[in-house]
């Protein structure tokens, strides 16, 4: 039983990681109906700043996070006004080829500037210790990792819920032409989108790299898992996308602990593709058929 | 004022009877090149440029569906043929080996091209049909004893039927959600070779050398000869599929799934058929890399890998066999000649002392990825149609030429 419980914790951290890459990737697909394959590459690109900022200049852990926080912002913004902002109308492949090649230039600088070496990225938190509740280790890693995935989504829905802005930004993803005859700036807000995803995929980045190790391919699997949780849940709903990471993450767990560790990644692709020949959007959306 | 106008090359040359008009835009003096003006025009009369000028029209179903319509494109073809079986002699063994790579790489796009240009599907797993084609041929040889062909047709068929299987979710998703099944798709056969045993796990195998009866490739130059012969067949195969009911029908999915099934198009067969056509095209693409490199190990075959496909296509241009081979070549030839790019003449030595003020002397290659996801962003907010668009524009401007 204990087992059981400590790969449902295991699932649980590293289910919100890829929580927080599914919102980020939702975030962008909701308003702009881009799904940004680029996401992972951005976070890498992040994470790798703030371990620079650690490593060469001796910042703080935290002066580096905020530091990180506003590169990740800026990052988002110059990608939505350099690569998407130009492509008029490019449709579904025309976006997915348009982030993926963002995706091959971020890997490409990231290898360029910081090689292929694996770095350690230096957390104030333990990897081992942590708190004990009832025979099952909650180290305090994942504690945190929960925590702050947690608090990301409360923040996020609080700011889309309450917040003038994140009013503005679900107008957008409602009815982008209605929105603009309103007098909401929709570029603006598309771009302003990029950087809060952005932001968000970057605190995922920090909190993955401290188990992986820090490395250009290091978002790669993390990436296409939250995305694959996102899709899971379905792409047009928070709360669905985090749940179905969440579930992916804890199933991928169960899987490598009870059936085959070597086979953990194949279990998460094999679950998705069943799961949406039954349910073709998502776990926890309606399916939207179109019409002529 | 006026004088000079009626001089003046427009209205000359449209005033010349029709049979040599084309020629004198460009030679003045038309005595002096009557010759050659009349074996082009024999060429040339047939030509669509022709066609065009003198508004002959296609009068029957027979005539759109010709492997080489005009005059014109079959002298071009036989000329292109020429071309392939002269130039392996000219190149050094380095450059056949490149030419190889482009021609494999070339069937594989064709084959993608099918499914996403023509059929408006999206597949970013199609690294994993490669792998499925790779590894089928070689296992077959080395552990079946089977010869070459059998081998080559038994991985085509075989990735066609993992295509199938995979066609059939394709049926219920669209957008987004068909990317990542095809893309877990392609990671789910990465994995599962790494860690089978009997193909060799993470080692990977060494491939046997192609031979058909007697004739066994040792060389590049050989090897060219069996690689080109099967990338010539597919890909006037998958030209004279596209004209007949097949392909009509996968344009028709493309264009509107609703309007063509509301026509009598059979969606399901079409959708899965284009799946499994495509997965034949990059089984056999795979099988011939295999024997290409003489070694396959799972981890090529990666989400990168895929990727450049894609980016092949869309680079060469969506829904068109030449924009695929175009895209394949240029991109396999970036792709080789970037990965060693500080010994280029002028850019290496600029690059390795930037890279090593600023980067990292040995992260340089990366500068590949960096480029080739520029010309992908830029293909697609710039030239959507791709190279083939650069062509039409051209051959548009050519056509009418003065105005």
């Amino acid at each position: 039983m204990n087992f059981f419980m400590d790969l449902i914790v295991g699932g649980l951290a590293i289910g919100a990681c890829y929580a927080l890459i599914a919102l980020a990737m939702v975030i962008i697909y909701k308003t702009s109906e881009v799904p940004n394959f680029a996401q992972g590459e951005m976070a890498m690109l992040a994470t790798f700043v703030a371990y620079t900022m650690m490593a060469n200049y001796g910042a703080g852990f935290w002066t580096s996070v905020i530091i990180t926080m506003v590169f990740a912002f800026a990052l988002g913004a110059l990608l939505e006004i350099c690569f998407l902002r130009p492509a008029e109308d490019p449709g579904v492949l025309g976006a997915i080829v348009i982030t993926l090649g963002a995706e091959m230039i971020l890997y490409g600088i990231a290898g360029w500037k910081w090689g292929a070496n694996q770095n350690p990225f230096p957390v104030p938190f333990s990897e081992y210790s942590g708190v004990t509740i009832s025979g099952v280790v909650i180290t305090e890693i994942n504690f945190w990792t929960l925590t702050v995935s947690l608090a990301v989504m409360l923040i996020l829905f609080l700011f889309f819920r309450f917040t003038k802005l994140g009013t503005a930004m679900k107008a957008v993803q409602q009815n982008p032409f209605a929105a603009k005859a309103m007098g909401i700036p929709t570029r603006r807000i598309l771009t302003f989108t990029w950087g809060l995803s952005s932001m968000t995929g970057a605190i995922a980045g920090m909190l993955i790299a401290p188990i992986a190790t820090l490395d250009p391919n290091m978002m790669l699997d993390p990436m296409l898992k939250g995305f694959a949780g996102g899709v899971l849940g379905g792409l047009t709903s928070l709360p669905g996308a985090a749940a179905g990471a969440y579930l992916l993450g804890i199933i991928e767990n169960l899987f490598g602990g009870y059936v085959s560790l070597e086979f953990k990644s194949v279990v998460a692709f094999g679950v998705i593709v069943l799961i949406l020949c039954v349910k073709p959007s998502g776990l926890f959306v309606k399916h939207y058929k179109r019409k002529v | 004022m006026t004088s000079r106008k009626n001089n003046s090359v427009i209205p000359h040359a449209l005033q010349v009877d029709q049979k040599n008009d084309l020629f004198i835009l460009f030679f003045r003096r038309r005595e002096a090149i009557l010759p050659i003006a009349n074996l082009l025009t024999w060429v040339g009369k047939d030509s669509e440029t022709y066609r065009c000028l003198t508004m002959d029209m296609k009068r029957d179903y027979y005539e759109d569906i010709q492997l080489c319509k005009t005059r014109t494109a079959l002298v071009l073809t036989i000329a292109l043929f020429c071309c392939l079986m002269i130039i392996p002699f000219l190149l050094g063994d380095y450059n056949i080996y490149i030419v190889n790579l482009i021609a494999i790489h070339a069937i594989v796009a064709i084959g993608l091209n099918i499914l996403v240009g023509y059929t408006g599907q999206i597949s970013l797993g199609h690294a994993g049909f490669f792998a499925i084609g790779a590894y089928t041929s070689v296992l077959l040889m080395v552990k079946g004893g089977v010869p070459f062909p059998v081998a080559l047709l038994a991985a085509g068929f075989v990735s066609a039927g993992f295509g199938f299987l995979l066609g059939l979710p394709s049926l219920r998703l669209e957008g987004p959600y068909l990317a990542i099944a095809t893309l877990g798709f392609g990671m789910a056969v990465t994995q599962i070779i790494s860690h089978w045993d009997f193909a060799g796990g993470h080692m990977g195998l060494a491939a046997p050398k192609m031979s058909i009866g007697p004739f066994v490739a040792d060389t590049g130059l050989e090897q060219y000869a069996i690689i080109m012969s099967v990338a010539a067949i597919m890909t006037i195969a998958a030209i004279n599929l596209m004209k007949t009911r097949v392909g009509r029908a996968l344009v028709a999915i493309r264009d509107s799934e609703i309007a063509a099934e509301a026509m009598g198009v059979n969606v399901l067969k079409y959708k899965t058929l284009a799946f499994a056509i495509s997965a034949f095209y990059t089984g056999v693409g795979g099988a011939l890399m295999a024997f290409a490199l003489a070694h396959i190990s799972a981890g090529s075959f990666n989400l990168i890998l895929s990727i450049t496909f894609l980016a092949m296509i869309i680079v060469g241009g969506l829904g068109s066999i030449m924009g695929s081979i175009l895209g394949a070549a240029l991109l396999t030839y970036l792709q080789i000649k970037l990965q060693v790019i500080q010994e280029a003449p002028i850019v290496g030595p600029i690059l390795l002392d930037i890279s090593k003020r600023f980067f990292t002397a040995e992260g340089l290659p990366n500068i590949q990825s960096i480029i080739i996801g520029g010309i992908m962003i830029g293909i697609v907010i710039f030239e959507p149609l791709g190279m083939r668009g650069i062509y039409l524009r051209f051959k548009r401007y050519w056509r009418m030429w003065p105005f």
